[in-house]
């Protein structure tokens, strides 16, 4: 059954790069950019992994994960929003400071191991041939991830917050003299893709590989990151971009097995190559007016 | 990212060495890592080598790590271990040739000492460890243990040092089992475990049942174990990640070789050229053999102890390449240390194509 193998390893491939993506999407959308995705990653991804090694739970380590990367992104958004510095700099300070910090919460933590955590079972569903596993036998992360999906977009598009989120991020001056809360949309929006950030690495410690070790996000931040480019801030096409990227992952792994002779390194490269074509030729399609929101990366001071 | 870190680092390491001034003159030893010395494989061992020189000298020395350095960015760090007064700087990554020759040719009076590599100058030495012989051993074990006939490889990049180990590993395995299969996965990193386990991943899905890795993390052999299958540990013993799955692990012992370069500084009679030692010296060990039929643990064993005592080598002469043409043999009885050292080829028996 190697083509139900293939995709179930897709799917744990994807699933912490669409968590992050879609976080990061939300508070692209209120105007925030940032880009210390990596290092709340690193931070959920030690963080659950201590939690869960200390309380001998899955379930509290998650919450360990998730309340670490929104601490990260708590204090991001005292920087930018609270004294509006400078997005870029500020995320990127970010992720220096997860990565550090994270290595050495983590020092007393590495060489150890957890146990894989539970898979749906369904009783005759799970054992269906080929969509069994995929549909009915995978961990809580893989659905939680797509149920987030579909939430996101539904709360983006079709609810009154999701509007207000959307204009803030379009143009702050209007939204503030609309008289819409502009900085806490945006807490919140950042918060909410610190959380997210938090989940995925908390994937990574926990799921994809059961351990802790420094430096084993291994740039995937900066991959959802820019996804969320890539997807045009749209959460539907976040989840094609996070598939099509582990997919093209996991399959360039497989063609070197089964001995193409092609050359491992261009291979290598085909994940970025597709991603990129793919989205970008979705994105040409209709609608080309959807590019950045306006606000994008803009500090905002409130006048009065 | 990895480049941050090491920026980090080699701040702190400004900072710290600024502040230990003020005391004795005390040999300042330095060394780059190009993984996190959390990474529970080549990098960990390496920072167990730099424990192991703290504790045999004590204050005579002081050293300093600098960890996670890209191979990209290395010469940076590397300059900045000199300007910080440090005399020795052992760089521990092939990667980390070009920068550590350069820096070395810029401050004479300063000693480096490159892992892996083949450039020296007078005041670069160069060190390495003889993993084939470890990679023979695991062959024949994996020859004995895999049932389907075909094991697996998971390789970081195709540069020598690992091209001379799948090699090793297939003629080890083709010594017990002559029709064996080998697929070799490249992940194009040293460290990224989502990346490796994926790869394992990949070969399992395939069919391998024994696989080998020469990546830096324990993902692979975690895979292997959670699928019921067998793998072999690298740099460091990796047995607590895979209990049932470790058959052995080739376990890198830089200590000794540490302690006696620091020492040899120290006393003056420091001088430069190249180590390359094997289970013989020591810098080579194996982890004990596990989760196999006695009878497979004993023809480990023997094949130990006879590259141990030099009576066998992996590479002994005639070595076939794939496309059935002979490698001159220009060692006694084996390839030379230099054949080895640059192997660029892969042997008989293995289907797949190199990438160059």
């Amino acid at each position: 059954m190697i083509v139900e193998a293939i995709l179930l390893t897709i799917v744990t491939a994807a699933t912490p790069l669409l968590l992050a993506a879609l976080g990061e999407l939300v508070a692209e959308r209120s105007g925030t950019l940032n880009l210390g995705v990596e290092g709340m990653m690193a931070m959920g991804a030690v963080c659950a992994f201590a939690g869960a090694v200390a309380f001998d739970s899955t379930v509290l380590g998650i919450a360990c994960g998730l309340a670490a990367g929104t601490a990260m992104a708590a204090l991001f958004a005292l920087a930018v929003l609270g004294f509006a510095a400078n997005q870029v700099a500020s995320g990127l300070a970010l992720t220096i400071t997860g990565l550090g910090l994270s290595g050495l919460i983590g020092a007393p933590f590495v060489g150890q191991r957890r146990e894989a955590i539970g898979h749906l079972a369904l009783p005759g569903l799970t054992d269906i041939p080929i969509i069994g596993r995929l549909l009915f036998g995978q961990d809580a992360f893989v659905y939680a991830s797509i149920a987030l999906t579909a939430l996101v977009a539904v709360f983006i598009r079709r609810t009154r917050a999701g509007l207000v989120l959307r204009s803030v991020g379009e143009n702050h001056a209007s939204a503030h003299a609309l008289g819409l809360p502009v900085l806490r949309v945006r807490l919140l929006a950042v918060l909410f893709g610190g959380a997210c950030a938090g989940l995925a690495g908390a994937y990574i410690s926990l799921v994809y590989t059961r351990f802790w070790s420094p430096g084993m996000i291994a740039g995937r931040g900066w991959i959802a990151l820019a996804l969320v480019v890539f997807a045009a801030w749209r959460p539907g096409w976040a989840l094609v971009g996070a598939y099509l990227f582990g997919a093209a992952t996991v399959l360039q792994l497989h063609a070197q097995a089964a001995q193409t002779g092609l050359p491992s390194q261009a291979l290598a490269a085909v994940p970025y190559l597709v991603t990129i074509l793919v989205l970008v030729l979705l994105s040409l399609g209709r609608h080309r007016a959807a590019g950045a929101p306006g606000s994008l990366g803009q500090a905002f001071v409130p006048d009065r | 990212m990895t480049r941050f870190t090491g920026a980090i680092a080699a701040g702190l390491a400004l900072a710290l060495s600024a502040g230990g001034a003020a005391a004795q003159q005390k040999l300042k030893v330095g060394f780059i890592y190009v993984g996190p010395v959390g990474d529970l494989g080549w990098s960990y061992q390496h920072d167990q080598g730099r424990k192991a020189v703290e504790k045999a000298l004590g204050d005579k020395v002081e050293t300093t790590f600098v960890e996670s350095v890209s191979e990209a960015d290395a010469e940076r760090p590397i300059e900045q271990l000199v300007r910080t007064g440090h005399k020795l700087i052992f760089t521990t990554s092939f990667g980390f040739m070009e920068p550590t020759l350069k820096v070395a040719r810029k401050y004479p009076d300063v000693k480096f000492e490159h892992a892996t590599g083949f450039k020296r100058a007078p005041n670069l030495a160069t060190y390495a460890a003889k993993f084939h012989e470890g990679r023979y051993i695991i062959g024949q074990i994996a020859g004995k243990m895999s049932k389907s006939g075909t094991i697996g490889y998971v390789g970081a990049f195709p540069i020598p040092e690992v091209v001379s180990g799948i090699n090793a590993y297939m003629l080890g395995a083709q010594s017990v089992r002559p029709d064996i299969k080998m697929k070799v996965v490249w992940v194009n990193s040293w460290f990224d475990p989502g990346k490796e386990a994926d790869a394992a991943k990949a070969l399992l899905d395939q069919g391998v049942d024994v696989l080998a890795q020469h990546t830096d993390s324990p993902a692979p052999i975690q895979a292997a174990e959670a699928r019921g299958r067998f793998g072999f540990g690298q740099a460091t013993d990796m047995e607590r990640f895979a209990p049932k799955a470790q058959l052995t692990a080739i376990i890198d012992d830089w200590n000794d070789y540490y302690v006696s370069r620091v020492n040899a500084v120290l006393d003056g009679t420091w001088k430069s050229g190249d180590t390359w030692g094997g289970l013989d010296s020591g810098m080579v060990k194996m982890s004990p053999y596990k989760n196999m039929p006695d009878d497979v643990r004993k023809l480990a064993e023997e094949t130990e102890n006879a590259i141990k005592t030099g009576k066998f080598n992996p590479f002994k002469c005639p070595v076939v390449k794939q496309d059935g043409s002979t490698v001159e043999c220009k060692g006694q009885g084996a390839l030379s240390d230099e054949q080895v050292l640059g192997m660029n080829f892969y042997v008989k028996g293995i289907d797949d194509k190199l990438p160059q």
